[in-house]
């Protein structure tokens, strides 16, 4: 039986690094399509996958799409599910971890993207709101060497992404990461001895100028 | 044994996320109690349970919470497994109803609250906003449902119906409070009839709060809104 995996993504974006993450994690044969989020015609494989909200990530398995990054991990763990498990069996563990997997997408996100695209008030409402994120992921990550436990599960793919956008938090919200949350950045580099994260996420130093040219785009200045 | 398979619901009653946890569990026949939470007043048992949000609803099972209203639907499902399955078992399926959870959990809830709360131009700009994210969900659900149409019945309710039903149950009260009718079935011919055969269901009617109550509340909000916002 045929098993086509296509993943539509773009480079920075956490989401679709996400996607990423987990189709390598489980050692399933892809093609990567590039979608520039910028440019405003998007490809017509993108609108015709995702006519609802045209945005990357998009896996397609066998031309049928599933959109929205942390459905598709949950997708190829239910599909794919002879290796590396990324969500626990236990049923109140797997609540646990989709819980901290929406905080890290619902709060993480939104306090981020203030510090870089906002000034004023405005950015340090985010930055305190993001290192208050921090502290509290770091609470939860505890003594374990990943979210996921013994090995990357749900949230560390949801959240280890993030780790390629830090230096640009860092200079926007001049703050050191490493200061204010020691264990977090421990444990990204700990995520990127793994070949799955360190294929997928851009270097920062790309991601800051990425960034900077964006913020001119938007005019934030 | 009494201890064994404890459940509490904390929850408000007009809060659709806490209608829908409480609908999983009726559906799926779980005893439970029902904690009603003053929003205003938190109980310390709340803060305890949901140190990170502080919100309804919160389930605990057991003494162990868990939070987040779609989250704790996947937990009821993958728990009691007797009785209707809320997800379908197809990963495929599972996807695109996760998928359309999530779409009516973002795009519609909040625009609702700012319908309710808002007039003139800004409450014009949020209903047109409504009806256009109504207009993708009709299609949506229209490709998603067997044949285009709806299907609902007693023993076979899931999530979308679930979610759905507590979005939109209370349309008379939203219709007396603000003149508006969203769900036309002119305009989306799909989801009224989904609507309208969802609010007959024996499990939805028990569940619905008294109309006049809704009524009253909503008011009480949009006024409390409308004059805040005056004053400043």
């Amino acid at each position: 039986m045929a098993n086509e995996v296509v993943l539509l993504g773009y480079w920075p974006s956490q989401y679709g690094m996400r996607a990423r993450i987990a189709v390598e994690e489980k050692g399933i044969p892809y093609e990567y399509k590039e979608e520039d989020a910028w440019n405003y015609d998007r490809s017509p494989l993108l609108l015709e996958m995702n006519p609802v909200h045209k945005k990357t990530p998009v896996l397609i398995h066998n031309g049928k799409p599933i959109c929205e990054s942390l459905i598709v991990i949950e997708y190829i763990d239910e599909v794919w599910n002879h290796k590396s498990p990324l969500l626990p069996s236990d049923p109140y563990d797997r609540a646990q971890a989709r819980f901290w997997a929406d905080f890290v997408h619902r709060k993480v996100y939104g306090a981020a993207k203030r510090i870089w695209t906002t000034k004023g008030e405005e950015r340090e409402g985010g930055k305190k709101e993001f290192i208050e994120c921090m502290k509290l992921l770091e609470q939860q990550l505890g003594e374990k060497p990943y979210f996921g436990g013994d090995n990357l599960g749900f949230v560390d793919v949801a959240f280890v992404p993030f780790y390629s956008w830090f230096q640009v938090y860092e200079k926007f919200g001049k703050f050191n990461m490493e200061a204010e949350c020691p264990n977090i950045i421990a444990w990204a580099k700990r995520c990127l001895k793994k070949e799955s994260v360190a294929k997928t996420l851009p270097d920062q130093h790309k991601v800051y100028d990425l960034a900077i040219w964006i913020r001119k785009k938007l005019g934030v200045e | 044994m009494e201890e064994q398979n404890k459940v509490v619901l904390h929850g408000m009653w007009l809060s659709p996320f806490a209608k829908r946890v409480e609908l999983a569990l009726k559906v799926k026949n779980i005893p439970f109690n029902y904690v009603e939470e003053d929003l205003k007043n938190k109980s310390e048992l709340l803060l305890k349970y949901n140190p990170v949000h502080k919100k309804v609803p919160v389930l605990v099972h057991n003494g162990n919470p868990v939070c987040e209203s779609l989250v704790i639907i996947e937990y009821i499902d993958e728990t009691w497994k007797n009785g209707p399955k809320l997800l379908p078992e197809d990963p495929y399926k599972r996807a695109q109803v996760r998928f359309w959870s999530k779409f009516m959990q973002d795009q519609l809830f909040e625009n609702s609250v700012v319908i309710l709360k808002t007039e003139g131009e800004a409450q014009q700009k949020a209903v047109k906003d409504m009806y256009e994210k109504l207009c993708v969900l009709e299609k949506g659900m229209k490709e998603y449902f067997p044949d285009g149409k709806p299907e609902v019945d007693d023993n076979n309710i899931g999530v979308l119906d679930i979610i759905f039903g507590s979005a939109f149950g209370a349309y008379k009260a939203h219709h007396e409070v603000l003149g508006l009718n969203m769900l036309e079935a002119d305009k989306f011919p799909v989801l009224n009839s989904w609507l309208m055969a969802l609010v007959e269901l024996q499990v939805m009617k028990e569940a619905a709060p008294p109309h006049e109550k809704v009524v009253q509340f909503l008011q009480f909000l949009r006024q409390s809104a409308l004059s805040s916002t005056s004053a400043s």
